[in-house]
């Protein structure tokens, strides 16, 4: 498993106490209660360093290589799940993925970006950088749950929506704003939640939903700090300066009133443990779909637009 | 200079010409301005009397939103709305300069207190609401009240039953106030909706420049989407795009007349045209 920077010095703890446990074993020299304490001592050390993490070393757990995907979570939170692919119209884009499934008693239609944890599966996934053809894939999705009155559950974990040529000619700009519109005309309960990256309007894209989450690692932002750096600061090193700057934790957009909850992660982030952290996800999102589920369409339509209606800060 | 020389220099010189702002040159006198495209020396007087639009090559400067009210509203009948809805800053954010200093002084340089106006007046007697946006005040970027005005003005619309018009001319959504701006994308979109169900007419016409946040809103969401000739508009801009996949782009990437080879607008209409072109779509909307 990776070790992230900050993550070095619990590292070196940890490998310590393994050799002494070693050298204990080989020696027959019982050191036992030595060892329980430095254990201890570690864990309380290791519960401090992830207690007082920067915006900048959050965004390391984020991005981490280990860190769930969504087709990690369809597998521990779903079962019977189905892969709706392409757009209809000759693309089936791989940065987001969808289908129905069980979550629990219910029929859902889920859907996300999905990342790869290799460079080999990047490659296929684009780094969860979703081409304007994989929103209209979404779109899709979303209209079959409309249609078979099925609640959507999307997970987000993307850099942002694919900067390229096709994308332009394929009008990414216009993919996403009408992903945006017409999720506010659904009769069907919404849940999103971010699990790792929530870049830009490439997020959002997935996002007009009735109930918004965080994972508690996870950052939610309008442009990648590193973007925010270079432009506005000119200096993309920068970037931690601007991630502080740009208010992007799950507790800051709590506080903020963006969204409507954190899912609690494992010690350490999601990748420690995946069982753990599916479970925390699967509660959140099933409570939220029994609680929903009993709102008319007119009443969730409402008080969605609602939702959304009342974000902004300004002087009047 | 070997032949090659020559045209790696003029090369260098598209670029270097590309990235530059594309605005009319008023560092030369009050008298005179010069053509970004054509590079004509101007009588400032008469591109002002030409509607901003070179006489030489029909090149379309840029115009801020009230110049372009006076360009689209019968005389005297806008009427501006939620003037008193102001930015605040919710984030205390600060990068190399606080964002209280830099709305302070976009105020000062644009006369605006907005990146956006929002209003009702008539098109040849029909009454519009809309919302004009400004690129001189801060890049025309979306925080909360451009995203609130948009909102309001549309909400209008639908209280009055009268078509909806937004003139866009953005960088994209105001990193200054990070999410919230984000969301402004979400806001609008949803206000769309409301004037798709209600069955009323939504017409977006895209300036010079559209881009990011904006494009990705109630920018591309009108039911008919007029580009203005010489306009650039796109989601990512030029430059990420060319660091992503490491290759130059055409030189006519993102400009109007790409738009329009990609399917992605009705329509390209001169400014001298716009009008016009606005009033007749609504009269053919008229029941």
């Amino acid at each position: 498993m990776a070790i992230l920077e900050f993550e070095k010095p619990l590292f070196e703890i940890q490998q310590k106490i393994e050799e002494l446990k070693k050298i204990s074993e080989s020696s027959g020299m019982d050191v036992s209660d030595k060892i329980d304490l430095f254990e201890q001592q570690a864990l309380e050390y290791k519960k401090e360093l992830y207690a007082k993490l920067t915006p900048a070393q959050r965004i390391q757990i984020a991005r981490h290589a280990d860190r769930p995907t969504f087709l990690d979570y369809v597998k521990l939170m779903t079962t019977d799940f189905i892969e709706l692919h392409g757009d209809r119209e000759g693309t089936d884009d791989r940065a987001i993925i969808g289908g129905i499934a069980k979550l629990g008693n219910e029929s859902v239609v889920i859907i996300g970006t999905q990342k790869g944890k290799t460079t080999k599966e990047n490659l296929v996934y684009n780094f969860g950088m979703p081409q304007p053809q994989g929103y209209r894939k979404a779109l899709r999705l979303f209209y079959h749950a409309n249609k078979f009155n099925m609640p959507i559950v999307t997970l987000i974990d993307t850099p942002g929506a694919y900067p390229g040529m096709k994308a332009e000619e394929t009008a990414q700009g216009t993919a996403i704003a009408e992903n945006l519109r017409e999720m506010a005309k659904l009769n069907v309960p919404i849940i999103a939640v971010i699990t790792g990256e929530g870049c830009s309007g490439g997020a959002l894209g997935l996002a007009v939903a009735d109930r918004v989450y965080m994972l508690e690692h996870s950052y939610y932002t309008v442009i990648s700090p590193e973007g925010c750096a270079s432009i506005l600061w000119r200096d993309a090193s920068k970037a931690d300066v601007a991630a502080e700057a740009l208010k992007i934790t799950s507790e800051d957009l709590l506080k903020l009133e963006i969204i409507d909850g954190i899912v609690k992660e494992p010690l350490g982030g999601a990748h420690c443990d995946y069982e753990l952290i599916a479970n925390n996800l699967k509660k959140t999102i099933t409570d939220a779909i029994n609680e929903l589920k009993n709102y008319a369409p007119d009443k969730l339509r409402n008080d969605r637009y609602n939702k959304f209606r009342r974000m902004g800060v300004f002087c009047q | 200079m070997t032949v090659k020389d020559w045209f790696e220099q003029r090369k260098k010189m598209q670029i270097a010409r590309r990235d530059q702002d594309p605005q009319i040159d008023d560092t030369i006198g009050k008298l005179w301005v010069k053509c970004y495209n054509c590079n004509s020396q101007l009588l400032r007087k008469e591109v002002e009397e030409n509607l901003d639009v070179c006489p030489k090559c029909n090149y379309h400067f840029r115009i801020n939103a009230r110049t372009r009210i006076n360009q689209l509203f019968d005389e005297g009948t806008f009427e501006e709305m939620f003037s008193n809805i102001t930015t605040a800053d919710p984030l205390k954010f600060s990068d190399t300069e606080a964002y209280t200093k830099r709305i302070s002084q976009a105020k000062a340089k644009t006369n605006m207190n907005e990146a956006v106006i929002s209003g009702v007046g008539e098109i040849d007697g029909n009454q519009v609401a809309a919302a004009i946006m400004d690129f001189e005040f801060m890049g025309g970027s979306m925080g909360s009240v451009v995203g609130e005005k948009v909102t309001l003005i549309m909400e209008e619309a639908l209280k009055r039953k009268i078509p909806m018009l937004a003139v866009t001319a953005s960088g994209g959504a105001r990193m200054q106030e990070s999410i919230l701006s984000l969301m402004q994308m979400a806001k609008t979109s949803c206000a769309v909706a409301r004037l798709n169900e209600a069955g009323l007419l939504y017409i977006t016409v895209l300036t010079e420049p559209t881009f990011g946040g904006v494009t990705a809103s109630f920018a591309t969401l009108g039911d008919i989407i007029i580009a203005e000739q010489d306009a650039r508009i796109g989601f990512a801009g030029r430059r990420v795009i060319e660091q992503t996949i490491r290759q130059s782009l055409p030189a006519d990437f993102q400009t109007a007349n790409y738009l329009m080879k990609y399917g992605q607008i009705d329509m390209i209409s001169s400014r001298a045209e716009l009008k016009s072109t606005i009033s007749k779509i609504i009269n053919l909307h008229k029941k």
